[in-house]
């Protein structure tokens, strides 16, 4: 390998290539669903009511009576309970919600303006340091969000980290999206986090068929695992990764073989084996892939670096460690199994054929 | 030399399939070496003295005929047995010295062990081999860095490495000038003379030839008187 150190380069330069895209997208997928738990729980809310014939991933279509709202506030050890309308911005990985300012600040805490403030007018905007740096907003420009025709003066700028990137007035987001006192979430304080438990199961007796969940519970619903698309996603970015393995180190290994024919038939005029022609080549194709693979977690890094950089909002990445050992593996599969027909191919060699190869 | 021979080849015919076309290369030869012998075989290009030399050295199967090399049938061995025997029972010197050009002297040696099944660590009593070939203070050097003279001896030391009953030598001098000729051929008539190695070498030259203690010519596939 040293003695042809561009071909090896280039090799584990192109094995590198499905290492870093297996890396960045479950590392992708961790810094998403970190995001997602992390403002979810942001919200400071104990419990969470979705509409009838929801899921935990996804809101289903029908959204819940803003009256729903007014009977869980009266329910007993309820402190807060507060109605949000999510409106897509880009599927599935943005989104603005509708909020009651007053009692998102009473549950949440409030948010925390690094500039501007709350909404002025109705058709103001309050967005996260994310979105403001990956949009290039500041406070007071205008931004469209779903709708080319409609322009949203961005009132405020906030600390990330509570319920969602982009925050507009409920009123405003149910007139325009014809959901008028209609919400598609509510969350719930309780007085004692003691009392969760009793006050879920007293709600679970009167709305009959909303899903209702702890906090606790739901953002630990939020995995990988739970996620079947992206698992299988994930699974098809594999196969790929380990066909691009398989082709890169077929045709380098091929290359090698062909290149060293002569070589080839001298360790075979020494005795050597075909298992050890073909031992050679496949050690050869494992280290391919291992230096392959350091510089696919090296280049997960700077992938890192870019979405960080340039999408911090949209695409909020992590690394996730947990899976260097598979991308190890994926490089390794793809690398054994390309290195198998050149190796075979060098071990039934004649050996005064290779010999006199010119 | 009163022991058996080393190497007995009786009516070994060979032929090869070129395309369509059977080629006769060997025509019933019978051949005894003994051992502790230096023999020449010489011949002109066509007379089948490398197929010879590739089926004593057990890299091609004969197509009929009995080769028994150090006891070895070969006749009645497969490909891997054949390969197995390379290891230890021959030793191939090549016309164009054939190192591995990315390995330095001393690995092109210890590759020959490390295939052989053993200690790539060269035996102290080797030493008196590298002596012999003048080639001790060159180990480190890449073949490149070798002149072809000094290339050919640290083939032989290969080729030794690994105490072969036989040592082959195919044209070993062909591709050197008068001056290198003359030590690689010497230092084969030493190695034969005082380690007692046996060795057959091919050659179209009669020069080369005179350094055995015998010389049997080849024409069209047969022994030539």
């Amino acid at each position: 390998m040293k003695h042809r150190p561009l071909r090896t380069f280039l090799s584990a330069l192109l094995i590198a290539i499905p290492v870093t895209l297996v890396l960045t997208l479950t590392g992708l997928s961790k810094g998403m669903i970190e995001d997602f738990a992390g403002r979810t729980r942001g919200i400071g809310a104990d419990i969470m009511i979705r509409p009838k014939g929801s899921t935990f991933a996804s809101l289903g279509s029908a959204p819940i009576p803003a009256g729903v709202v007014d009977f869980v506030r009266k329910q007993s050890h309820v402190k807060v309970a507060t109605g949000v309308l999510m409106q897509t911005l880009v599927a599935p990985i943005s989104s603005a919600a509708g909020i009651d300012l007053k009692a998102f600040n009473e549950m949440s805490g409030g948010l925390d303006y690094v500039a501007g403030g709350p909404f002025q007018a109705p058709n103001d905007v309050i967005v996260d340091e994310f979105y403001a740096n990956e949009k290039k907003i500041r406070v007071g420009d205008e931004i469209h969000l779903w709708n080319a025709d409609r322009k949203w003066r961005v009132s405020g700028i906030v600390k990330p980290g509570k319920l969602n990137r982009v925050f507009l007035e409920l009123r405003q987001l149910q007139e325009l999206t014809g959901n008028t006192g209609m919400v598609n979430i509510i969350y719930v304080k309780v007085d004692d986090p003691a009392n969760i438990p009793s006050v879920i199961a007293e709600l679970k007796t009167k709305l009959v068929d909303y899903p209702i969940f702890s906090m606790e519970e739901y953002t630990s619903l939020i995995s990988y695992d739970s996620l079947p698309m992206l698992s299988r996603f994930t699974n098809v970015v594999i196969g790929i990764s380990i066909f691009i393995g398989f082709a890169v180190v077929c045709l380098s290994m091929y290359m090698a073989v062909l290149q060293r024919t002569r070589e080839i038939g001298i360790l075979k005029s020494l005795g050597a084996s075909r298992w050890y022609v073909l031992s050679t080549i496949l050690r050869e194709a494992v280290l391919l892939a291992i230096v392959g693979t350091i510089f696919g977690i090296g280049m997960s890094y700077a992938t890192k670096w870019l979405l960080q950089t340039f999408a911090p909002a949209s695409l909020p990445p992590a690394i996730d460690p947990t899976w260097w050992p598979a991308a190890t593996g994926i490089a390794l599969v793809g690398a054994i199994l390309g290195a198998v027909y050149p190796g075979l191919r060098a071990a039934r060699m004649d050996p005064i054929e290779a010999l006199s190869y010119e | 030399m009163s022991e058996a021979p080393i190497i007995q080849v009786q009516n070994l015919r060979k032929i090869y399939r070129v395309g369509k076309v059977d080629v006769e290369a060997l025509r019933g030869i019978d051949l005894s070496v003994a051992r502790g012998e230096f023999l020449s075989i010489i011949g002109p290009s066509g007379s089948g003295k490398s197929t010879l030399f590739h089926v004593v050295g057990g890299l091609t199967p004969a197509t009929s005929g009995t080769v028994l090399v150090d006891d070895h049938d070969l006749a009645k061995m497969s490909d891997p047995e054949r390969t197995r025997m390379r290891k230890t029972v021959v030793g191939f010197v090549f016309q164009k010295y054939n190192l591995l050009p990315t390995l330095s002297a001393a690995d092109n040696i210890a590759i020959a062990r490390d295939i052989a099944g053993r200690n790539a660590q060269l035996e102290p009593e080797f030493q008196k081999v590298l002596d012999l070939l003048g080639i001790a203070g060159r180990l480190k050097h890449k073949p490149f860095e070798l002149s072809g003279g000094e290339q050919q001896r640290v083939a032989i030391a290969r080729a030794l490495v690994n105490h072969p009953g036989i040592l082959l030598a195919d044209e070993p001098t062909g591709n050197l000038d008068t001056a290198n000729s003359e030590i690689v051929l010497s230092l084969l008539r030493d190695l034969n003379d005082r380690l007692g190695q046996t060795i057959l070498m091919i050659t179209h030259n009669p020069e080369a030839a005179a350094y055995g203690h015998r010389i049997v010519k080849m024409r069209d596939g047969r022994m030539d008187g």
